[in-house]
Parts: structure tokens; sequence; C-alpha cells
């Protein structure tokens, strides 16, 4: 009989293969689903994997790449640092859209000013707008211990009426003739969001990321703060005698991923999404949830974890498109990546074992 | 993203890349017409309706158009590298089919600009190979709410209304106007569900407007949850939506509000194969086929139906229009003098209701 | 119009109905979450039921059995949940929201060409006379059958969960796996019981709403309910009568507000809309205000996975 035995170590070498165990297992069986779809399963997979990196408009994809999974690395970090400390933020997807408005509104209460630091300002207020929105279920955990994935996650809900209020009302654009959606940011080169380098689409966001990926991962090497969270989750009596406030590590991980958040949604509103409309917040909220989680909450996970998400992205799309996969095919596949993820997973920490049978 | 940086690149990638024919004024062999889709086509309602166009250009020219589609495209970034990239693999002609696309439709136009770009419902044409497409759905209005008029036995008529937007607006003030015409004791109830689709919401809205004594419903949001939800109670009365949704003849649909694209699509990509397409701002309705009308079953009294086919005819002959004064604002300004017809610029920035209308529209 | 101009009889009668699905999802995720697991994936398993439960439906022509395939469908995705997260030691957390976005897109994919069309409806049950009765004959007597059946439910995981011998069992392993394993409980296996039950309700609620609240299959029907179920289980303090009351109000706050419009209230609509989730966000607060998590009811096992240690 297979029994699973706790290793005394991480296995160092099952921590690097899972992933790739992973995605190899989830290419098998996503290849038997495409093939029950009646598409030639070889093909899909290339679509996917393959032709996004090296096919034929793989220069003009490569940088779609940074564009999708720039907003979900900056948010997974954040996220990341909440997940290691027991902390679970939920409601990313509402801290997105807040933050967006409120960095979008500064900017077009300004609108025609040109001035150089108009976006920075518009960074602050998504931050900020990010924060504030994480610190409602923060401060109701740290008052009155009500659960953070319930209150974040009933936040979302209100964040999207509050968008669609901003869409229609507040920060609609005056000469939009009626319609719903704020000023679009590319006429307003002041707050907007563009390209850095051509063809790439690396814009600022994507840049965050990068150097969110490097400050998460000096913080929870090097800082106090990080070898706090790290302790919180694997030893909360270690930690709580260590002095570590349980409150405190609340409101910083929840501001501190809200925050990211925040600002991550003011980057794709400035930039590739163009303006503040009724859906604009496509699920990167959640998305980063699982992003988080395949990085194995690591900075340097995240960052890979978010090039793979946003290739499953790109190359699904492009397999809809020119094999006439249906886009669900991708979910359940996106779905079954994870779940081959945690599946494996296992083996980081525990190592198979046949015993006997009988012996227990 | 702007505009000049991608251009640049895809300039350099064009030269190489885009396959897409000869030049405009002599006519394409063959030509690869691509749809982008807000919705999944099974939705049996809007983008069911655009892929039965996309169907209807493929039947009608057979081996000279090569026809592709992505669904459920999510309007921003996606929409524009899915645009890109049908542009890349050479697209000649691509329909957006959601006002969400503009931006995105414009700016990837200005970086192609050999293929031509069709945006529904929108009014952005920045560069000479976009154009606009649109249809009369107030029209159809009309007539579904001298329906609801004659029929409401409590006088109380209901619009599930999506988003506060002019188009909205314009068919709910059809829909009044008409009904009020040949029942002036009518009233309307609004219930706005801020989604185009979510047959949940739908259904809770249809219920709660039947809870409140109404009982003939028209719809701006496109499933058939609302008909479902009036098909439990016996006599009452709503519409088909976008498509016929013809599972629930004879009742509670009487008849439906059709979007018909298949003209418009089969007359633009002929024009392409010709040679004679140019950029336009279309704006059709029924005397063009583009809304129908569909069947009015037997649950309808023979003088209604008779009543109902004027006013479709009427308007198909050019001789009526909807919006025919005098009518005055919700407020009681003066809109439309007797005999004047709404220009156009009135209806596409609608922003109020029409005088008898209670409530206000959310802000 | 004023308030004064919705029926509340119709209304209560209204509410009631649309509290099954997430009545369903919710008592079935307190049992699972009793026995310490913590299942995130309540909305995917609440759509997988919705799509099964239409298919079986329409392929066999009664609702009954439309129920049971929903009810099948839904245990059937929670198994995966139990095989990640009992057996091979997965995070719950991840793997709950996992099988969230697998649910969402294989019910997409197994729904190709199931839109738009009309599944068997399922009438009230015929009380007769009694369902004309003034008020009581909406409220009481004007019902299908599934909505008595979730009362019933509820009752049934009362009566289990407080006063038999299997109910013990499952809240000792909720609390303290390591003990209830030292007594020679299998835990792995109880949880994966009590995960199949979670499935088969969340199921079932998901079949209610695509086969009589809609009644239609579209992508996404659930639209969030499995997330309502998962907070009323909190508001409920895991008591399975709370749970009852919990999805009533949140029923009948969304019913409420949609009724407030159609009967022309002056409330802005966007406020209107809100109000479900901010009133839970409230009563949640309330609940546990004041106290520590003991006081709160939660399961002390909740979240944690059990592993043999020999």
């Amino acid at each position: 009989m297979l029994r699973l035995e706790k290793r005394p170590d991480p296995s160092r070498f099952w921590l690097y293969a899972t992933p790739v165990v992973a995605v190899l297992m989830t290419m098998a069986a996503g290849g038997i689903m495409f093939a029950i779809l009646g598409k030639n399963p070889f093909e899909v997979v290339r679509t996917i994997f393959w032709d996004p990196l090296f096919g034929e408009f793989a220069w003009y994809l490569r940088g779609q790449l940074l564009v999708k999974a720039g907003p979900l690395i900056l948010i997974a970090v954040g996220l990341s640092l909440g997940f290691r400390a027991g902390i679970w933020n939920i409601g990313a997807e509402g801290q997105y859209i807040m933050g967006a408005i409120l960095g979008a509104a500064v900017g077009l209460a300004v609108f025609p000013t040109e001035n150089r630091l108009i976006f920075p300002v518009m960074i602050a207020a998504g931050l900020f707008g990010g924060w504030l929105w994480a610190m409602i279920p923060a401060i109701l955990k740290t008052r009155f211990n009500t659960n953070e994935i319930l209150v974040s996650l009933m936040l979302v809900y209100v964040a999207q009426t509050v968008l669609a209020m901003a869409s229609t009302g507040f920060l609609r654009n005056p000469e939009g003739a009626g319609f719903p959606g704020s000023r679009s940011f590319s006429s307003y080169p002041a707050a907007a969001n563009p390209e850095l380098i051509a063809g790439t689409g690396v814009h600022w966001g994507v840049v965050s990321a990068i150097l969110v990926v490097i400050a998460a991962h000096v913080l929870l090497q090097r800082h106090l703060l990080g070898f706090q969270i790290r302790l919180a989750g694997q030893a909360p009596r270690a930690a709580r005698f260590h002095g570590v406030s349980p409150n405190r590590l609340v409101v910083l991980c929840m501001g501190i991923s809200g925050a990211l958040a925040g600002v991550a949604g003011l980057f794709e509103v400035t930039g590739p999404a163009g303006q503040i409309s009724i859906d604009f917040n496509t699920g990167y909220g959640f998305t980063a949830i699982i992003v988080a989680f395949l990085g194995r909450l690591n900075p340097i996970g995240i960052l890979l974890a978010g090039l793979l998400m946003a290739l499953t992205y790109i190359g699904g799309e492009m397999a809809a498109t020119n094999l006439g996969l249906p886009s669900a095919a991708i979910q359940a596949f996106q779905g079954m990546l994870l779940f081959f993820l945690l599946a494996v997973d296992v083996m980081t920490n525990y190592r198979l074992r046949l015993s006997p049978l009988g012996a227990r | 993203m702007l505009r000049r940086t991608l251009l640049a690149t895809a300039a350099l990638g064009l030269g190489l890349m885009v396959t897409g024919g000869a030049a405009l004024a002599q006519g394409m062999d063959k030509v690869k017409a691509c749809f982008v889709y807000v919705g999944p086509i099974g939705d049996g309602g809007w983008t069911f309706q655009h892929h039965q166009g996309a169907l209807a250009v493929q039947e009608t020219y057979g081996d000279k158009v090569e026809v592709q589609w992505q669904e459920s495209v999510p309007e921003g970034a996606d929409a524009e590298r899915v645009l890109t990239q049908m542009a890349l693999g050479g697209c000649n002609i691509i329909f957006t089919t959601s006002f969400g696309y503009m931006d995105a439709t414009n700016a990837v136009a200005a970086k192609f600009p050999d293929v031509k770009f069709e945006h529904a419902t929108g009014y952005k044409r920045d560069h000479p190979n976009v154009s606009t497409y649109n249809a009369r759905f107030y029209e159809g209005r009309a007539v579904v709410g001298t329906i609801a008029g004659r029929m409401t036995k409590t006088n109380k008529i209901g619009y599930i209304a999506s988003f506060p937007i002019p188009e909205v607006i314009m068919g709910i003030n059809s829909y009044y106007l008409h009904a009020k015409k040949v029942n002036p004791a009518v009233e309307l109830s609004v219930v706005w569900v801020f989604t185009w689709f979510d047959p949940a919401k739908e259904a809770d809205a249809a219920k709660a407007l039947i809870d409140q004594g109404v009982d003939v419903i028209t719809a701006h949001t496109d499933s058939t949850a609302p008909l479902s939800e009036l098909a439990k109670t016996p006599g009452l009365v709503g519409f088909g939506q976008a498509s016929d949704m013809e599972a629930y003849k004879p009742s509670p649909r009487v008849t439906s509000i059709i979007d018909n694209w298949a003209p418009y699509y089969v007359k633009r990509v002929g024009q392409l194969l010709d040679g004679t397409y140019e950029q336009t701002d279309s704006w059709e309705g029924i005397a063009s086929g583009e809304v129908l009308i569909g069947e009015i079953t037997e649950a309808v009294p023979a003088e209604v139906k008779a009543e109902a086919e004027a006013v479709r005819d009427a308007i198909a002959a050019g001789t009526y229009h909807p919006f025919t004064g005098p009518i005055n604002k919700q407020d009681g300004t003066p809109w439309l003098a007797e005999g004047q017809t709404a220009p156009d610029g009135d209806l596409l920035g609608m922003n109020f209701y029409v005088e008898g209308i209670t409530g206000d529209i959310p802000q | 119009m004023d308030f004064g101009a919705i029926n509340p009889v119709i209304l209560v009668a209204s509410l009631m109905v649309a509290a099954v699905p997430i009545m369903l999802a919710a008592i079935g995720e307190l049992v699972v979450e009793k026995a310490g697991v913590l299942n995130l994936g309540v909305e995917g398993m609440m759509i997988m039921g919705a799509i099964c439960g239409f298919i079986v439906a329409v392929k066999s022509g009664s609702p009954l059995a439309g129920f049971l395939g929903g009810a099948a469908g839904g245990a059937a995705l929670s198994a995966v949940f139990a095989l990640l997260t009992q057996f091979l030691l997965a995070n719950q957390v991840a793997t709950g929201l996992a099988l969230t976005l697998f649910g969402l897109g294989l019910s997409s994919l197994m729904g190709q060409g199931y839109n738009g069309i009309k599944p068997p409806l399922t009438g009230a049950v015929p009380f007769g006379p009694l369902a004309d009765l003034p008020v009581l004959g909406p409220i009481v007597f004007g019902h299908d059958w599934m909505v008595y059946a979730s009362v019933l439910i509820v009752a049934a995981v009362w009566w289990v969960l407080g006063r038999t011998r299997t109910g013990l069992i499952i809240r000792a392993v909720g609390e303290s796996h390591d003990a209830a394993h030292a007594l020679g409980y299998k835990v792995n296996r109880i949880r994966l019981g009590c995960i199949l039950f979670g499935g088969a309700m969340a199921g079932l609620g998901g079949a209610y709403i695509s086969l009589v609240r809609v009644p239609q299959w579209v992508d996404g029907i659930t639209a969030g309910a499995g997330w309502i179920a998962l907070a009323i289980v909190v508001f409920a303090s895991w008591k399975p009568w709370r749970v009852l009351i919990g999805a009533y109000l949140f029923g009948g706050i969304t019913v409420l507000q949609l009724n407030l419009q159609a009967a022309g209230s002056r409330i802005p609509v966007e406020y209107l809309s809100m109000s479900p989730y901010l009133v839970t966000i409230l009563v949640l607060v309330i609940m546990s205000s004041g106290r520590g998590r003991a006081g709160l009811n939660a399961p002390a096992a909740l979240g944690q996975n059990f592993h043999a240690a020999r």
C-alpha cells in the first residue's frame, strides 16, 4: 500500500521539479480534453505554449505576455505576503478596482493640465485607494474578529457597483455622447501609461512588478518583517512569543496587498485598458491568487508563475481564434494546471513509501 | 499604449505579414472576414445574432470568403491584442460587435490601414478604414409598445433595462410612447439590472415586476430568462429580444425584436469583393431589414396584430417615425413640435425620459 | 410609489424561492466545515450541479432525475477536492479556488449547445385549496417541492450533527483531528464523506438555479452564489438553523431591492444593488464582534490538513 511519509526537510529537487512536472501533466490531460473536443491535441498544446514564445507572431506576442503578466505579478506578490502569514485577502479584485477609480479620478480632476507630477500623484492615489479598500476587512478583523475572506469578497461586489456608478456617473466622459466610460487616457499624455520601449509591452506596471518582486524577495529574506511573516505562517505560537503582534501583521499585510492591487489597477486603466469602464476589470484579482500559489508564495516563483499564466491566456486565445477551441476549454485547462501543481506539490514535503499491508 | 510606438514596430511587421490583398478600388478575389464577439455564440441573444450574420456571409459567398471569429473577448487590452492578431493573421475586414471595443478598434485601425474595421454601436471613426454601424432598435420598440399598451390588463407595463445609455433610454421612451398612444392609462415600471446578460438577475427583475402587478414586460437584456419567468404564470406577455426566442411561442413571447445583421454583413463583404467599399456610418432599421419583427402569435387579438403590423409597415415605408412630435421631456419642457421628427443627433445623445414616465434615470 | 406598495406576502414567498440555492450550498458547506475542511470551491460545485442537472433533466425529461444528476455532478467535482486535500495534502484554500476555476470552465464546455433550451418544468406541489389561503397560502403552501426539501435538509443536518453519534464524530474531527485519530476514527475518510455531501448539496443548489429559478442554462449562471453561501456559513456561526435565517435574509434583500425598483422607489438603484453585500458585512461584524474564535463557534481545526504521522 502506498503511504505518504513526511520528509525531514523539503526536497530541493522536487521544489524545482514540481512546476515542470505539473505543466507536463497538464499538457497530457489537456491534450486528452482537446482530443475529446475534436481538436488535434499536439497542435493545441503547441499553439498555447510554443507559438506565443517562438511562433510566427511571437515578436508581438512576447510583449503581450508582459502586459498580461505585469498586473498578475504585482498583485500576487502582495497577496503572497498575507497568505504566508495566514491572512487571506480574497478581495484583491475589489482593491484593484478602487485603486483604479481613485487614481483615475485624481488624474481626470485636473484634465487637461500637463504636469510631470500628475502621473506620480495618480500612482499614489492608486496605492491609497487599494490600501483603503483593504483596510476595511483589516480593521474589521482586528477589532471585531470578522473573517477577512468574506468581508474582502463582499467588498468586491460593492466595488463593482461603485465602478458602474463611476462609469455612468461621476467619471463619465462629458464628451462621450452619453455613453458610459471615462475619458480615454491615451488622449491625456500627462496621465497616460504608455509603452516605454516600443513593441515590448513594457509599461510602468511591468516595471513596478519587477521592482516589487525584488523588494519582496529582500523583505522576506533580509528584513525583520519578512521573518515575522514567515514565522507567523509556519508557527503562530512561536511568533506570538517572539512578540509579533498578529493585529499589526494583519493590518500590514492587508495594507500592502491592497495597495499593490490598487496600483496595478491604476496602471492597467491608464495603460492597456485605456479608460475607466463598467467592466475593465478582467478578474486579475482572482487570477493573482492562483498565480501566488503557483509561485509557491515566493516572489521569484510568482514572477515565473505569472509569466506561465499569461502564456496560457495568450496562447489560449490564439487557440480559440485559430483552432476554433471554445474559450471555456482554456479556463478548464488553467484549472487543471493548478490542480496538477497542487497534487504534485505534495512530493516536496512528503515521500511515497510502500508499506506492507496491515502494518498500521 | 501610445499608438506611435506600436505603429513603428507594426509597420515592420506589416511589410512582412499582411496579406490583405489588392488595393481598395480593385475588388478582391477572396476576403477573410473576422468577427470579434463580446459574449459566447451560444448566448441565444446579441452575440448569437451577430454570428448568424457571420454564417450568412459564409453561406452567401462560399469559397470567396473565409470567416473566422473569437468569442467572449473582454473589452480593453485583450480586445486590442485580439484585433492585432487578427489583422496580422490576414483578416481583410474585422467586425467588432460591442460598443466597448471602440478605442481598441480605432487604435488597431491606425496600425493597419489596409484592413477594414467595422465597429457596432460606436461613434468614433478616427481613421478612414473605420466604419460604424448600428440598428434602429427603437423602431422595434414602437411595434412592441403598441402591443403592450393594448394587451396589458393591469395597465402596468415593465422594462428591464441594462445601462443608462442613450440606446436604452431611446428604447424605453419609444416603448412607453407607443403604449401610451393606444392606452392613455398605462404606467411604466423600469428595473435597472446593470448588465447586458445575466439570466438569474433578469429572472429576478422580471419576478419583481410581476410581483408589482406588471403583466407585460420587455427587456433590453439578452437572455430568455425574463420569458422563462413570465411563462410560469399563464396570461403574461413578453417579447423575444435580439433573437426570436421561439421556444416561448405562442405565449408568453407574442412577438420579438430580432437583430438581423446578415444584410449589412453580406453587403459590406460584397462591397469589398467587388471594389465598391467605402467608409460609412450606418444606422438602418426595419426598412432595410436590420430590425425584424418576429412572428406575431395567435395570443395577440387580430385587431391588435393588425395595428402593430400597421406601425411596422409605416416605419418600413418611411412614412412614420417613432419619435414624432408633439413630445415633451419628462420635466415638461418641449422637445419635438407637432409633426417634427427627432433628429438622429438628439436620439444618439438621449439622456432624458419623455413626459409621463415617473422615476429617474440612474446617474 | 413608496414602500407600502410592495406586498409583504408575495415578498416573503419570493425570498423563500430565491434563498433555496444558497441555503442548500451553505448547509452542505456547513457540514464540510464542521469536519474541519474549508472548501472554497462551492461556486465551482454549484455550477457543475447546474449544468449536470440541466443536461440530465433535458435528456431524461424528468426534473427529479435532473436534481439527482446535479447532486452527482457537484459530488464528483468535490471528490477531486477531497483527493487533493485529504490524500495529497494540498493547501485547502488554493485547491478550493482551483476547483472554482476548473468547475466554471468545465461546466461551460459541457454546456455548449445547451443554451436557450427549455428544461422540463418543476411544478408547485399541489396542495389544492390550502394554497389559496390569504397569507399562509403563498408563503407556506405555494412552492415547488425543492423549497420544502431544502428546509427538511436543514432540519436533518441539525438533527444529525447535534443528536447522533455520526454528528458527534464529525464535530470531533473538526475540533481536533489529532484527538479523533488517536481515538481510532478514520479522519480522512470521515472528511471525504462530508466533502462529498457538501458537493452534492452545492450541486443540488446549482441544479435548482438552472431548473427552477431561472430556468435555463447559460455560462456562469450561478453568478457568485457560491461565495454568498460561504458567507452564510460564517454568518450562521456554523449552526444549521441560522443558515436558514441567513439565506432568507440575503435572498430577501436581493428580492426586496428589485421590488423597490419595480415599485418606483426613489432610492438610487446603485445603493439598492449594493445593499445585500453591505448588509451581509454588517451582520458578519455584529456576529463576530467582541468574541474570540471560540465564541464564533468555528471548528478549531478548520482549514488544517490532517496527515497521520504513523
